[in-house]
């Protein structure tokens, strides 16, 4: 069986974003990027299901500007098979939202025909956390979010959720979309002769019309703006002054 | 305008993230508010909602296939209403069955969704966190319902004070796409991580579950607060993924929130850095953890602790 998952190229996780000073955006000038950290482990998720003998063949995709190829390549030298790009202009890419990415996807896997989508539950920059859930209502399929363990057997998945309170674990029927949790594993490094190998692996590109699909935004970003700085506190000589002062000072004791 | 909020609820109590939601709702100034509890045998906490002030009506849908509130058959029964009710607005908690359920709800109603507002502009436009609170985007919507995900932290809770009408609503299909197999949920009598008033957090500086418990239960037990801590202790295995605080685990913004023997990477800050006072408690100085600390007290733990549990 095939396995689908999507990845995002997203401002690196340990870049401290500033925000642009005229409040559009935040600064993606000379950043460093890398793939989605859930996405990471998404793709993890999906090699070990083949290497495991339970999946044929892993497929990523990603939307967005042209270097996105790069993200695909990590996820091929990672150990994905092959990559599509749904290529489109910086600005388009800029205004891309969760509905048009999950409809984008709806198309592609209406075309893979993959029993199983494997999405991060969330992209560390507009940590919107929808995509998996908005393509598998796009699909009529079921979903099992924030998988922290993958059971995969004939027909049907069991998938461990962390929930609020602990742990769930669901039966859903395949086909289905699941989206990553932190816990689920610990993505490989990709080492030098399969990131060699990468560079030949099949890398087509789509486009949104030839998808036919209107990715126009429906939410308008009015602005960005930094939040608010809490400022360093004072240093407190003991205990009894930190009694004291959460006493009398803050009065929250 | 109308307004729809999805109820949490665990059928026999509605939990208290609904009347912060609710308080969102207020904000927005959008007509009447209805809330839908949608579970089985869940009458109790229908009744409940209706006593919420400022709450129109209470649909209360009762079927056994919403007791495990799978999101696909609770998404499917929410499209479906606001349909039939016409509402400009859903609302939920961005809790994990918030989280779930709402964005496939959005899907079947092709709009967008907009996650974990912390802010109400107007009834269109609202703020929202991104880059792990490092940033915050106010955003106006452009669809004709907005279906919201609500950061309870950032909002009061609604008192009692009304008295809507509950209304049997009819159930929707059952998709019977999954199974709920087994739960295993943490058994508590502290207060909820969400919305105590105290949060007591540990992280790899308490060096094993055994000492997280042994520091940290008796302070909390002193303070009645909840118990919660770095990813880095969530990982090593000292306590369950669901005390987590930060950008993916729960967000926090309590009265008191103290950081024993976490550095406060980014990630962890982005959900207390709302808290109203912080103590941190680390042996070293120059922790990140001590740069949004309101009071900062340097030295080693397994002293410090046992002397403040000691000391309250």
């Amino acid at each position: 069986m095939k396995i689908l998952v999507p990845v995002k190229r997203v401002i690196d996780y340990n870049v401290k974003v500033r925000v642009k000073a005229d409040g559009s955006n935040v600064e993606t000038a000379n950043v460093k990027m890398s793939m989605n950290p859930f996405d990471e482990i998404a793709v993890e998720e999906a090699i070990r299901l083949r290497e495991a003998g339970k999946a044929s063949e892993v497929v990523v995709v990603s939307c967005g500007v042209t270097a996105c190829q790069e993200t695909l390549r990590s996820a091929m030298a990672m150990g994905a098979d092959r990559a599509l790009l749904v290529e489109m202009d910086a600005s388009q890419a800029e205004g891309l939202q969760p509905l048009a990415v999950a409809k984008l996807l709806k198309v592609v896997v209406d075309q893979e025909q993959p029993q199983l989508v494997i999405c991060g539950k969330q992209a560390i920059d507009g940590d919107a956390n929808q995509v998996g859930q908005m393509l598998a209502a796009l699909l009529g399929w079921p979903q099992a979010t924030f998988a922290s363990k993958v059971v995969l057997s004939e027909g049907s998945a069991q998938v461990t959720r962390e929930v609020d309170g602990g742990l769930e674990t669901v039966e859903v029927k395949l086909p289905a979309v699941m989206t990553t949790d932190l816990r689920l594993n610990e993505p490989r490094f990709a080492t030098l002769p399969n990131i060699m190998k990468a560079k030949k692996k099949p890398l087509d590109t789509l486009t949104p019309a030839g998808l036919g699909v209107d990715v126009a935004p429906r939410l308008r970003v009015l602005n960005i703006a930094e939040p608010p700085v809490r400022k360093a506190g004072i240093k407190v000589a003991d205990v009894a002054d930190l009694v004291s002062r959460l006493k009398n000072e803050a009065k929250v004791i | 305008m109308s307004i729809l909020i999805v109820a949490e609820h665990d059928h026999a109590t509605l939990k208290s993230a609904t009347r912060n939601v609710l308080t969102a709702a207020q904000q927005m100034s959008a007509g009447p508010v209805h809330i839908l509890v949608a579970g089985h045998n869940c009458v109790a906490a229908a009744q409940t909602a209706a006593a919420l002030a400022g709450v129109e009506k209470v649909l209360h849908v009762d079927a056994a296939h919403y007791a495990d509130q799978a999101a696909e058959n609770l998404a499917l029964l929410v499209s479906e209403l606001v349909k039939q009710g016409a509402y400009t607005h859903v609302l939920a908690a961005a809790s994990s069955t918030g989280k779930n359920m709402l964005p496939r709800a959005a899907a079947l109603l092709d709009v967008s969704a907009v996650s974990e507002i912390t802010g109400v502009k107007s009834a269109d436009t609202f703020v929202r966190p991104i880059y792990a609170g490092n940033a915050l985007a106010t955003v106006q919507s452009a669809d004709a319902i907005k279906v919201i995900s609500v950061r309870t932290s950032a909002f009061a809770a609604t008192e009692n004070g009304g008295a809507a009408s509950v209304v049997n609503t009819p159930a929707a299909a059952d998709l019977g796409l999954t199974r709920v197999v087994s739960r295993e949920m943490a058994v508590s009598e502290r207060p909820e991580l969400g919305n105590a008033r105290v949060v007591i957090s540990g992280g790899r500086g308490l060096g094993s579950g055994e000492q997280y418990r042994a520091m940290l239960e008796p302070l909390a037990d002193k303070l009645n607060g909840a118990l919660g801590a770095s990813r880095a202790a969530v990982d090593a295995g000292y306590v369950p993924n669901d005390y987590q605080v930060g950008q993916t685990g729960k967000v926090v913004a309590p009265d008191l929130y103290i950081a024993v023997g976490i550095s406060g990477a980014i990630q962890h800050l982005a959900g207390m850095k709302d808290s109203k006072v912080i103590v941190a408690i680390n042996k070293d100085p120059d922790a990140p953890i001590f740069q949004v600390a309101d009071y900062a007290l340097v030295g080693d733990l397994f002293q410090l602790v046992p002397e403040l549990t000691q000391a309250l």
